[in-house]
């Protein structure tokens, strides 16, 4: 099965997560990562879900997505060129000697080191989600004591998607 | 600004929308979080507030009421139980597509979260069952609020909204103003289809050799029965209605099959079985109508026409999917017909099938059964009447026995399936049908998880006529015991402990009969259709062990169809 990055324009109104959440628990529809924040326009937040299935299900899940009242925009960015990108926090332990060499690797992946004590050190890996898998895969050898992954957020390459701004209908 | 004309109350501001929405009915149920909105009812006069005997009787009202009217159903109720218990309502409504919009008391804002006194987080608890929830939480808010829930729920596919009213919130004023019209960014139903796709539509109709409407509640819901009827007879297409489609074709038209799928007639699941080009018009290809999926009309292109994107290639995945309203569709349709399709032999055809295997039960043994009283029903009323069923056989006796002649005269819990469903909703169906009889039609089973609202058609004075058709059993759930689960007829057994549902009727002051002789059936039906200031009920009792056929057993395909009893070997 196909994993599919689908990118979410919501009103940043109370609930408007849980509707989305609500729908793929729902439905049965599987969430591998979620993440949601901010946007250029105050009252719009963006979710970037990661979710997986063959072309009949993502067709359901958009349009499913599509059909909430709260989402404005939702685009399976999956086939269009966009750029994704995920952080992680990665806290390795730190045996006698090999401070040098997980340097080198958090060099190499471009990596911030963020924390470190005696025994471990926390790195900050920032990239495409297969990045940080290799990273995880090369720090695992000193052993991992804990991961934390931001899920991935993507947007579209090139021109913006426009937004209409809703009336103030309030008085 | 205290000054001010509209300085107002929510309370206040709650019913200058409702009056700009022309709501003529609330059915309700006060308790302590609306007492300030019930103070205020009290010297309106501008509605009518019904009051019901349950809460979920408040909201199968209000769906009785939307389907019979196509007007938006408004219920009200209190927070905590009182929200609770609209809660099967409300998922019947999603399920069926039904406008109404449900309005349920709130604990005040800061006591939102602390387990407060009847406090009950029903928007969390609705959310997956309506179409849109809203917790009010600034009075200011609370007009166009009111304003997007009655648009939400009665444009598109239409569906339940809730509005969740904090105590605070109704208590607090400001200025109010009604918002002239609705913008909500994130909602644009598509009401015209695309032209091509119309266009390509009509060329493949016109070259069918044979074709079939399959038609479902859309049709109804989007007033398009009078549309519905040019396009078939001008073109002579053979018409099968879903359970919620039936009345958007009459009934009695040569061109009508009647319903098809599990319990539809032979002849209708015959030509889905085998057409060349189904058009679908507001239906959704749920699995009682399509059973196993990968057999079900494989030979025919299909064409989807529907106002919800989602419903395309959700069950079936089709050759044509046109999204729009059906309204619009059609006519647009109609006038890309050039050439009708010759149907002379593929209208033969299905009239063979018909005389093949019509819908035959037991006449002369000198008892009585279901069909022969929804027959002389259907006979009494012309097809004229508004027919609210419950769940079950009974409903699925009537979808096959009585052929409704009109749109939004069929009204019952198709998705969902809700015992208890008809009284309330015929209640509501009476409030919104006046010059035609309004006739309830439950078993014994259904009829008893709803019989508070008796008092409800009583004290209204609704002139319903309440007929049971009691076979002593939970008819079809015995039924698939019997036939798939080795008859053990586990609980299904009621007739020891039924009450005696004439004097039931006669304790809540209705005028009740009781029969289970078919020479009787004529006069008591002739009795009870002459009353039209209260209510009345007549109790059918029929034979225990009877089955609906024809069957397709669940997930089996049109091809293990059982047309008898004690034959379930396949039959075609």
């Amino acid at each position: 099965m196909k994993k599919h990055t689908i990118s979410i324009l919501v009103e940043n109104h109370f609930g408007a997560f849980d509707r989305v959440a609500t729908m793929f628990s729902g439905k049965g529809f599987n969430i591998r990562s979620i993440s949601i924040g901010e946007t250029e326009i105050e009252e719009i937040s963006r979710m970037t879900i990661v979710t997986e299935g063959d072309d009949k299900i993502i067709d359901q899940i958009v349009k499913q997505l599509n059909r909430l009242i709260d989402t404005i925009k939702v685009v399976d960015l999956t086939s269009t060129p966009h750029i994704e990108r995920e952080l992680a926090l990665i806290k390795v332990n730190v045996p006698k000697g090999t401070m040098e060499e997980i340097k080198n690797i958090n060099d190499i992946f471009r990596g911030n080191i963020v924390d470190i004590t005696g025994r471990s050190m926390t790195l900050e890996i920032t990239g495409p989600p297969d990045k940080i898998d290799a990273a995880i895969n090369l720090l695992s050898n000193f052993g991992i004591k804990e991961i934390a992954r931001s899920g991935i957020v993507a947007l579209k390459r090139g021109e913006q998607i426009k937004i209409k701004k809703e009336k103030n209908l309030t008085t | 600004m205290k000054n001010d004309p509209n300085y107002m109350s929510g309370a206040e501001i709650f019913f200058e929308c409702l009056k700009r929405e022309n709501v003529e009915y609330i059915f309700g149920y006060p308790g302590g979080a609306v007492l300030k909105i019930y103070e205020h009812l009290y010297d309106v006069d501008f509605l009518k507030h019904i009051l019901v005997r349950h809460e979920q009787g408040a909201v199968h009202a209000a769906e009785g009421y939307a389907k019979a009217s196509g007007k938006v159903g408004v219920v009200l109720v209190t927070s905590g139980p009182g929200a609770t218990n609209t809660v099967t309502g409300i998922a019947d409504a999603y399920m069926d597509s039904v406008p109404i919009v449900v309005f349920t008391g709130q604990v005040s804002s800061h006591l939102i979260g602390n387990d407060a006194f009847q406090e009950a987080d029903i928007i969390g608890i609705t959310r997956p069952i309506t179409k849109h929830n809203f917790l009010v939480r600034d009075v200011k808010e609370l007009a166009p609020i009111i304003k997007k829930a009655f648009y939400i729920a009665s444009t598109g596919r239409p569906g339940p909204v809730v509005v969740d009213l904090p105590k605070d919130v109704i208590n607090s004023k400001c200025i109010f103003k009604y918002p002239d019209e609705v913008e909500i960014r994130g909602y644009k139903p598509t009401y015209k289809g695309n032209s091509n796709q119309i266009k390509k539509a009509a060329e493949v109709i016109s070259k069918a050799k044979r074709p079939l409407l399959y038609v479902g509640g859309g049709v109804i819901m989007s007033g398009s029965s009078e549309e519905l009827k040019i396009f078939a007879r001008e073109n002579n297409l053979p018409v099968t209605m879903t359970l919620q489609g039936l009345g958007a074709f009459p009934g009695t038209d040569p061109l009508s099959l009647g319903m098809l799928g599990m319990h539809g007639t032979y002849w209708a699941n015959r030509a889905v079985d085998n057409c060349d080009v189904l058009v679908s018009l507001g239906a959704r290809f749920d699995d009682r109508v399509t059973g196993k999926v990968e057999t079900f009309c494989t030979k025919a292109y299909k064409i989807h026409v529907d106002i919800d994107p989602t419903a395309i290639d959700k069950n079936v995945v089709v050759d044509l999917p046109i999204v729009g309203d059906v309204k619009h569709v059609l006519a647009e349709l109609a006038a890309e017909m050039n050439n009708p399709p010759d149907t002379f032999e593929w209208l033969k055809q299905i009239e063979e099938w018909k005389n093949e295997c019509p819908l035959e039960y037991e006449k002369n043994d000198g008892r009585l059964r279901s069909e022969f009283v929804i027959e002389k029903i259907f006979e009494k009323t012309n097809g004229d009447a508004v027919v609210v069923t419950d769940v079950g056989q009974h409903q699925m006796w009537t979808a096959q026995h009585y052929r409704y002649n009109h749109p939004r005269s069929n009204i019952t819990s198709g998705g969902l399936g809700t015992m208890g469903f008809s009284l309330p909703a015929s209640i509501g169906a009476a409030f919104a049908v006046k010059d035609r009889p309004v006739i309830s039609i439950s078993g014994d089973g259904g009829f008893q998880m709803n019989i508070q609202e008796l008092t409800t058609a009583v004290y209204n004075k609704l002139p319903i006529k309440i007929f049971i058709l009691n076979n002593s059993f939970l008819g079809m759930v015995r039924q698939w015991q019997e036939l798939f689960h080795k008859e053990k007829y586990s609980f299904t057994d009621l007739g020891s402990s039924n009450p005696d549902f004439v004097k039931v009727g006669q304790a809540f002051g209705i005028e009740s009969y009781s029969t289970d002789n078919p020479n009787e059936v004529d006069s008591l039906l002739d009795k009870v259709m002459k009353i039209n200031d209260r209510p009345t009920l007549i109790e059918f009792k029929v034979v225990k062990e009877d089955m609906v056929f024809p069957m397709i057993p669940s997930g089996a395909s049109i091809s293990d169809m059982m047309v008898k009893r004690l034959n379930p070997k396949r039959m075609i």
